[in-house]
């Protein structure tokens, strides 16, 4: 297995750095520089401007000083706040965003997983038809109007918890996970109440009942784990997505994570943020991709790592 | 260490000792700002945005400041004198100056810190505006070592500033953060502002979460601080600041959401606060190519009939004033020309617009066709649609409108790429008729028309080189009528600075340039 996960991480490598060339160039492609404003600099200041951040030399040196910076472990200095390296920016970012993250997939799982098993066992009675019903909404309501709903309602009108902000701990949390956990928690109870259905649908499970296990056991002992499967499938690219700064919510929620670098270090043309960012996201979703499919293994017998 | 750690400072015990003495009995006093953006550095020398100068001035106090009227007062000077041909200004400090770590404050701090600011190593994006310092522009090019400039300390409570031409504005301008003093660790920390000399001091900066400043034990006016602790919050979502305001999170917003105004003069018209601001928006023409080119006519036409008031009214929801002229009001001293069409009704605008029109050579079967740019934003894109449909009804033009990412826009316009037509504005820098007359002069960098006119060049060379306050703002007066006859750019709006401010602060008053000192502020108790 340890030569599995070492191949793995290998093949990774020229994924990202192909990853990183495309970055390069289209944050560079876009119109507009990192230095343009409205002011009106002296040719001597914009030539200082240019020399200090290496724009001033041919792109392809700019690109091999810059990827060797890389594979030192250096993302480079912030082009939008002067004298701050990415990798601050990014250590910053990241807690906060992988909190939110983490504690919004935990719950869409918890929730999603329950409500969809219990629909598939009910299935085509009126909890699952109610159910189903709910979760298609939840899948189909964006992040963006869930958000200022919950707002509007649990910080305005009832006033018990925070608006926006991380100045309340853990409360100022409650919020965007939810409202970051709702429509995944719909996605999953979808995928989970069609996983299970097949699952129960399937021979081992007739041969269980017909061995006259009670329900709950079959499905607990025999039916979980490969109705799991979809499941952990699905998490992998979602949980990199998640993690990495649902930039919608933590914009509505002021929140300080890596997704409104992001934006902002785009909308400033902040090469080496957007870069830096890019790799993360990029990492993020080959490591979660790995843990997946040792995951797999895990659960699906027939699965092998080779 | 993080980035939080490495930006922290913290007050000492005995500090904090001092702060407890020097207060009234009661709990302290926290506010809580809206800031807009998380600013790009604290480095007042850097500073560009607003967000970052906003902070910059509760950290760092100016030989003077400006007073709602936008009228410089004294600050860090109690005073300064002027020569009798407006070319020298001697600034004396108030005794006793301190920095906020004890070590006193001489005028060789502010000598050094306009130097910095003028240095091309710096970068400074506010350098410029001091050209008018004697060797600035060399200095700038780095042409001349910053000693060069003509700023000195002929003793330790005296900052000596010698003009090459009279400059009146030039005690406003040492209110900008880019002429704050320099205490040399701040250099060693890279936009930190570890030391300062404001009311306040940095006490923490989370990245995109918060910034939180101190009193400053050493400040000189300490005792008639009121507000301890001043927090300000990047909010870059307008609709989300609004809920963190009426969530009570905020006392002070950035901003206040266009398509909400409505519901905000309903519901909370008492903490409304709008006010006169030096910003004007405009529709800009490329005059050097295109159908734009030598046709003041064509493009005068197209002003006349754009209905400033209902822009002003239903698309701004009263947020933006309706401008007849470039350069806004209240700007000290000045009094803008009547523009020609000033006096026309609505019918008579039309009749002459369409007499302009047919003239150029235009008519309804052989209709004007252009694009109209314009920056990414709900609220240019909803201005852009109503100025094409006035200009479809009234004169049958044909409008394309296209949309832009801000820096792209920028970009195009800074690099001379097609423009035909487009929506931008200028906000001053300070409080002269200056600041808004040289953008449409030939040298101009953000000239972005392109508009070449030799008699508005002569009128801004005259005012430059005035002798006297009376023949300066009238050669200005001349060159915005020139301005308004040519019609390189039509202007549609004044900002107006808008803010919700909670009924418990006290002491907020409204200001053209939109400066609000946390100094100045204090909270009711309830």
């Amino acid at each position: 297995m340890r030569t599995w996960i070492l191949k793995r991480v290998l093949v990774a490598i020229p994924t990202l750095l192909v990853l990183l060339t495309l970055t390069f160039a289209l944050v560079r492609a876009a119109p507009g520089g990192p230095f343009d404003s409205e002011r009106s600099l002296s040719p001597a200041v914009e030539r200082a401007m240019a020399t200090a951040y290496h724009l001033d030399e041919p792109v392809h040196r700019q690109y091999l000083r810059y990827m060797a910076a890389i594979l030192a472990g250096d993302l480079g200095p912030s082009f939008q706040y002067p004298g701050i390296r990415v990798s601050d920016l990014l250590a910053a970012g990241f807690p906060v965003s992988f909190t939110l993250g983490v504690n919004a997939l935990m719950l869409a799982l918890v929730l999603g997983i329950g409500i969809g098993f219990y629909s598939a066992v009910h299935q085509g009675r009126w909890q699952d038809r109610g159910l189903m019903a709910v979760a298609m909404a939840g899948v189909a309501t964006p992040v963006f109007v869930v958000a200022p709903l919950l707002v509007l309602v649990v910080a305005l009108h009832w006033e018990l918890l925070p608006a926006g902000g991380l100045d309340a701990g853990w409360r100022s949390y409650v919020l965007p996970v939810v409202a970051l956990a709702l429509p995944l928690a719909a996605t999953v109870a979808r995928l989970a109440r069609a996983s299970l259905i097949e699952v129960l649908s399937q021979d081992f499970v007739r041969a269980a009942r017909a061995r006259g296990l009670p329900e709950t056991a079959v499905i607990l002992r025999h039916a979980l784990r490969p109705a799991l499967v979809p499941i952990v499938s699905w998490l992998g690219p979602a949980a990199a997505g998640v993690m990495t700064g649902s930039v919608v919510v933590e914009q509505i929620f002021d929140l300080p994570g890596i997704g409104r670098f992001f934006v902002q270090g785009a909308l400033n043309r902040d090469y080496t943020l957007v870069t830096g960012v890019v790799l993360l996201y990029g990492m993020l979703i080959v490591f979660f991709n790995l843990l997946v499919d040792l995951a797999y293994a895990r659960l699906d017998p027939r699965t092998r790592l080779s | 260490m993080t980035v939080t750690n490495s930006f922290r400072t913290r007050l000492t015990a005995a500090g904090c000792l001092l702060v407890a003495l020097a207060q009234p009995v009661g709990a302290a006093q926290v506010l809580h700002i809206g800031n807009g953006a998380d600013p790009e550095t604290l480095d007042p020398q850097k500073a560009q945005t607003v967000p970052a100068m906003n902070i910059a001035r509760d950290l760092f106090e100016g030989l003077t400041r400006l007073a709602p009227n936008g009228e410089p007062e004294p600050a860090a000077a109690e005073r300064w004198e002027v020569s009798p041909d407006g070319r020298v200004y001697t600034f004396y400090l108030r005794p006793g100056l301190q920095w906020s770590n004890g070590d006193p404050l001489h005028a060789a701090d502010f000598v050094a810190g306009l130097r910095r600011a003028l240095e091309p190593a710096t970068a400074s994006p506010y350098g410029p505006v001091f050209r008018v310092i004697v060797n600035g522009e060399a200095v700038l090019n780095g042409e001349f070592p910053a000693t060069a400039l003509g700023i000195t300390a002929p003793d330790p409570q005296q900052v000596r500033v010698q003009l090459h031409v009279p400059a009146p504005y030039l005690p406003g301008l040492m209110a900008l953060p880019a002429a704050a003093p320099l205490h040399p660790a701040n250099l060693q920390t890279d936009g930190a502002a570890q030391v300062s000399n404001g009311a306040y001091v940095l006490d923490e900066w989370v990245l995109q979460s918060h910034i939180r400043l101190q009193r400053n034990v050493n400040y000189r006016d300490n005792e008639n601080t009121a507000i301890d602790t001043v927090y300000f919050h990047p909010t870059e979502d307008r609709d989300t600041e609004l809920k963190r305001y009426r969530a009570g999170e905020l006392d002070i917003t950035y901003s206040v959401p266009q398509g909400r105004a409505a519901w905000i003069r309903r519901e909370l018209p008492q903490d409304l606060r709008l006010a006169g601001y030096l910003g004007t928006y405009y529709l800009g023409f490329q005059c050097d190519s295109g159908a734009f080119a030598a046709q003041a006519g064509l493009r005068r036409a197209l002003s006349l009939v754009i209905d400033r008031e209902v822009l002003a009214e239903k698309v701004l929801h009263g947020l933006g004033m309706p401008a007849q002229h470039w350069i806004p009001p209240g700007v000290a001293g000045y009094q803008s020309p009547q523009s020609p069409d000033a006096g026309l009704g609505r019918e008579a605008r039309v009749v002459e617009a369409r007499r302009l029109y047919a003239a150029a050579g235009y008519s309804a079967q052989r209709p004007l066709a252009f694009s109209l740019r314009y920056a990414t934003s709900p609220d240019s894109r909803r201005l852009a649609t109503v100025l094409a449909a006035m200009w479809k009804q009234a004169l049958g033009v044909r409008v394309s409108l296209v949309n832009e990412e801000n820096r792209a826009l920028l970009s195009r316009m800074k690099r001379g790429g097609e423009l035909q037509a487009f929506l931008w504005s200028w906000i001053g820098d300070y409080n002269d008729p200056s600041t808004f007359a040289a953008v449409l002069s030939s040298d101009s960098a953000v000239n972005y028309s392109r508009w070449h006119d030799a008699e508005y060049d002569a009128r801004l060379l005259q005012a430059t080189n005035a002798a006297d306050l009376a023949a300066r703002q009238q050669a200005y007066a001349q060159a915005e009528a020139r301005l308004l006859a040519e019609v390189p750019i039509a202007p549609l709006y004044f900002y107006r600075s808008r803010h919700l401010v909670q009924p418990r602060v006290a002491g907020w008053v409204d200001h053209l340039l939109d400066y609000h000192y946390s100094r100045d502020l204090s909270l009711r108790q309830p």
